[in-house]
């Protein structure tokens, strides 16, 4: 029979629990740093300096989180329809084409105003490209989407490597990268949302597609929770059984949720692109994708999630560069490492704490309702 | 009292807000078969797992011969003597029944002795309580009864005196439910002490020495089961007096609504579920098809309602055929008047995580009156729900409450709900029972009537053989995918059970 169902208040559920997962990570974190003989303490204190110490810091650490907000939107989505989509990695990488092409068209002729919205929808376009062809594979000959992505992101990469060092590299060059964008081709930075808090954004390349995440952030939550498409999507997500009997065509499903996800993979390419380095440069992706799983997972694919987990793992990043620099025995793997513990314990192990915490709320309810009763 | 097997004193248990066992007192005497009945939901699992040491009670004692003891886990319940046989067997489907008798208790790295004990026990076993089974025979190869009887074994064989059975009979035929009763009495006889957890009360009338009856976790009364009757047990149960009988008046068939012919459907294996079926629906008619459940009921309705792709035959909805160049959409046969209410609402019927307003529209969520073609139109979708909760009393009332937070009944109200509400011409029905406590089940059945007099065609599923056949104008016998007669509801329950089993099927069809 049913097994009597316990639900937690929403606090509990979206603040406490993930709190207590990110504490029990970064005590781990801190008996690892103990370990190499530094002072965890220390180590604590640069982490979070380095990441919002100064407004130039928080513009990196933001400027990462847009990049993370991207690739954990494109993995939520395809969660949501019950797809565990690996091949953010790969769709942003080729979603980089869509941004270069338009970059490299009108930079020279057009404002950035002009060529943003081109390089969105060009990045949008290679990335869902990227991920229709494993949708459509799963969609017709059942060949299973986690295996094709994490094949296509190494497609992606020997393709990229072949575009970089033939087709559009400039003649002469020996950097397997484009030309320099010119002013057309460089995205505005937002000195001037920092600037209301009294900060200086520096040399931080935090830049408007900052914005255009927390955009596609709020049309993801549209998307799943508001359309129709969505209400398919979380049916199929939910129930393959369900969604059969309702006549929802699965195939389709997995082929729109696909391109919707790889499209979000590929809209992250504007963040590097166009917003720091303006030009595409080879591997100019740096794992963001496989972040992205993370921040999903500990997003609780929501983009209410999605966004502050986001925003941790730029912490994670920015700061985490910043304790290499001023520890140098702790070495940019122990970061990885630190970072890695905070996956483990926010993603994979996220239900470790919870029939603990769960039970305490039982009992906690049971007093009160023990009061009640006495009261009456 | 040393004729007490097990006696519960002051039993509590909760999860989260929800209090399943409210301070239940019970005993259970020595060489009883006890039954305990109840709606779902009641607590009686709940209670049975605590006895089994599945869950742990948040106060209250448990003593078992008199003794107080303390039951962690499944293993001290074992070493109490206690033995449980689930509803839904715990058995290794390719593993022998020999190697599932031993299976946790092999005593040893090296199998060959422990082989050797279990084949003697088994024998043993097997004489002394008349439970014949090939201990060689792989259990997937072996019908539900023997099955089941294979359970009942695994706990004699670690000496339980003590076996719970938890709704035994729900997979069973009429027939081999007989068969497990003469088990039931035989091992009475041998002193075994038995508590048996149905919600059938027939089976409890049959069978036991004494019930106990549980409501919304409270233990309500333990009665004598021959100085009580079905009707006292039924009103115990429900808290109100209980319409037992389904009333309907005659029935006026009208148009062929339904008609499928020649219906061939093979699983995915290819396997012949469904073996060249063909019967008719008409208008303001009920149709019952009887059998035991894995005879190609559930293929057949899955084909009708364009789920599962039949191989061969067709299907006529209203005189056209249901299929357009071999495919049949569901979307489509549902705008064409065919509503369905699945066999199994917990997967196909419901979307369990959903809140209830969005299972309301499962399957017509592309209706224009809840969405535009891209958005969902949120507040009118609230709003019908909240008018088909009124409706058929859904509790509790609340449209944005996760769905896996109502009772098997709410849930089935849910799913009856939203079928029934579209006015369909053809409503093809599953288990409209199955899980329901016995409020909601005398709400469903006249809800059923009601769509019958209105003059749809109703095509009905069920294991239930009482339900078929207080329901339906005519019953159809499904056995082995095909259908093997075609009775009056007014047949005896002997001569419907040998068609389900097979045995008058096969005469009539020879002749």
């Amino acid at each position: 029979m049913s097994t009597p169902y316990a639900k937690l208040p929403g606090w509990v559920e979206y603040g406490l629990i993930p709190l207590v997962n990110l504490a029990v990570a970064f005590l781990v974190a801190g008996l690892v740093v103990l370990l190499v003989g530094e002072n965890p303490f220390e180590a604590a204190y640069h982490l979070i300096n380095g990441a919002f110490g100064r407004g130039e810091y928080i513009g990196f650490t933001l400027y990462y989180a847009t990049t993370f907000i991207f690739t954990g939107l494109a993995v939520a989505v395809a969660f949501h329809a019950g797809l565990f989509n690996i091949g953010g990695e790969g769709q942003a990488y080729v979603g980089g084409i869509g941004v270069a092409l338009a970059c490299l068209w009108l930079d020279q002729v057009m404002p950035w105003y002009v060529v943003f919205p081109l390089a969105i929808l060009g990045s949008a376009f290679f990335g869902a490209i990227w991920a229709f062809l494993p949708g459509w594979l799963q969609a017709r000959r059942g060949s299973h989407i986690v295996i094709t992505t994490i094949m296509f992101n190494f497609i992606a990469s020997s393709l990229m490597v072949y575009l970089l060092t033939r087709v559009l590299k400039p003649l002469g060059s020996m950097a397997p990268q484009t030309r320099t964008f010119a002013e057309g081709g460089q995205l505005p930075k937002l000195d001037w949302l920092l600037s209301i808090f009294g900060l200086n954004v520096g040399t931080a390349p935090f830049n408007i597609s900052f914005l255009l995440a927390l955009a596609a952030a709020f049309a993801v939550w549209v998307l799943i929770w508001r359309t129709r498409l969505g209400y398919e999507m979380r049916t199929m997500g939910h129930s393959p059984s369900a969604a059969r009997y309702a006549g929802i065509r699965e195939s389709r499903i997995v082929v729109i949720t696909m391109m919707i996800s790889g499209g979000l993979a590929g809209m992250m390419a504007l963040n590097p692109i166009m917003g720091e380095q303006f030009r595409m440069q080879l591997d100019f992706v740096q794992g963001a994708g496989f972040v992205g799983i993370a921040v999903a997972l500990m997003g609780r694919s929501h983009p209410g999630g999605i966004i502050p987990a986001a925003i941790l793992f730029g912490v994670l990043y920015q700061g985490g560069a910043e304790i290499a620099f001023e520890m140098p025995s702790i070495s940019r793997d122990m970061i990885v490492i630190i970072q890695g513990l905070v996956i483990l314990f926010a993603g994979a192990l996220e239900n470790m704490f919870r029939p603990p915490i769960a039970r305490a709320f039982a009992m906690r309810g049971e007093r009160a309702a023990l009061v009640q009763t006495k009261g009456a | 009292m040393d004729d007490i097997a097990i006696e519960l004193r002051g039993i509590d248990k909760s999860f989260g807000l929800v209090h399943a066992n409210k301070n239940i007192n019970l005993r259970v005497r020595k060489g009883t078969i006890h039954g305990i009945i109840g709606e779902n939901g009641a607590g009686k699992s709940t209670l049975m797992s605590i006895l089994y040491g599945f869950y742990q009670a948040d106060s209250g004692e448990i003593l078992v011969n008199g003794k107080s003891v303390a039951i962690r886990d499944p293993n001290t319940a074992i070493s109490v003597g206690i033995g449980m046989v689930h509803q839904h067997f715990m058995l290794v489907e390719n593993f022998t029944v020999l190697e599932n008798v031993m299976l946790g208790a092999e005593d040893n790295q090296i199998l060959n002795k422990g082989i050797a004990k279990a084949r003697r026990e088994l024998k043993r076993l097997e004489q002394e309580y008349a439970l014949e089974v090939n201990p060689d025979a792989l259990i997937e190869e072996l019908p539900v009864g023997l099955q089941q009887r294979v359970e009942i074994l695994k706990a004699l064989y670690r000496k339980a005196d003590i076996l719970i059975l938890d709704e035994p009979t729900g997979v069973l035929t009429p027939a081999e439910a007989d068969h497990l009763f003469r088990i039931l009495d035989q091992l009475k006889a041998q002193g075994k002490t038995i508590i048996l957890i149905t919600h059938k009360l027939r089976e409890i009338m049959a069978i036991t020495d004494e019930v106990s009856v549980m409501r919304r976790g409270e233990m309500v009364a333990t009665r004598t089961t021959r100085e009580t009757s079905v009707e006292e047990l039924a009103e115990l149960m429900v808290g109100r007096r209980v319409l037992l009988r389904v009333e309907k008046g005659e029935s006026r068939p009208g148009d062929v609504k339904l008609a499928v012919q020649g219906l061939t459907v093979k699983d995915s294996r290819g396997v012949t579920m469904v073996d060249g079926v063909s019967f008719e629906v008409r208008a303001g008619e009920i149709v019952g098809i009887a059998g035991v459940a894995g005879n190609g009921q559930s293929e057949l309705l899955e084909a009708i309602a364009g789920i599962r792709k039949p191989t061969a035959g067709t299907v006529l909805l209203n005189g056209r055929p249901a299929d357009v160049a071999g495919h049949a959409d569901p979307a489509e046969l549902r705008s064409r008047g065919l509503a369905h209410v699945p066999e199994d609402r917990h997967h196909v019927g419901l979307v369990l995580k959903f809140e209830e307003s969005e299972n309301a529209i499962l399957g017509y969520h592309r209706d224009p009156r809840y969405s535009n073609g891209v958005f969902l139109n949120i507040d009118a979708i609230r709003r019908d729900a909240e008018e088909k909760i009124g409706k058929y009393d859904i509790r509790p009332p609340n449209a944005r409450l996760k769905t896996a937070n109502f009772s098997g009944g709410n849930q089935q109200k849910i799913v009856l709900a939203r079928e029934m509400e579209r006015d369909p011409d053809v409503l093809i029905i599953g288990q409209p029972t199955r899980g329901v406590d016995v409020g909601a089940i005398e709400f469903i059945h006249k809800r059923i009537i009601e769509m019958r007099d209105q003059g749809k065609a109703v095509l009905l599923v069920s294991v239930e053989l009482d339900e078929i056949r207080s329901l339906s104008d005519r019953i159809l016998v499904m056995f082995a995918g095909r259908i093997v007669g075609e009775r009056s509801p007014e047949a005896t329950e002997g001569e419907l059970g040998l068609l389900m089993a097979g045995v008058e099927g096969r005469k009539e069809a020879a002749e």
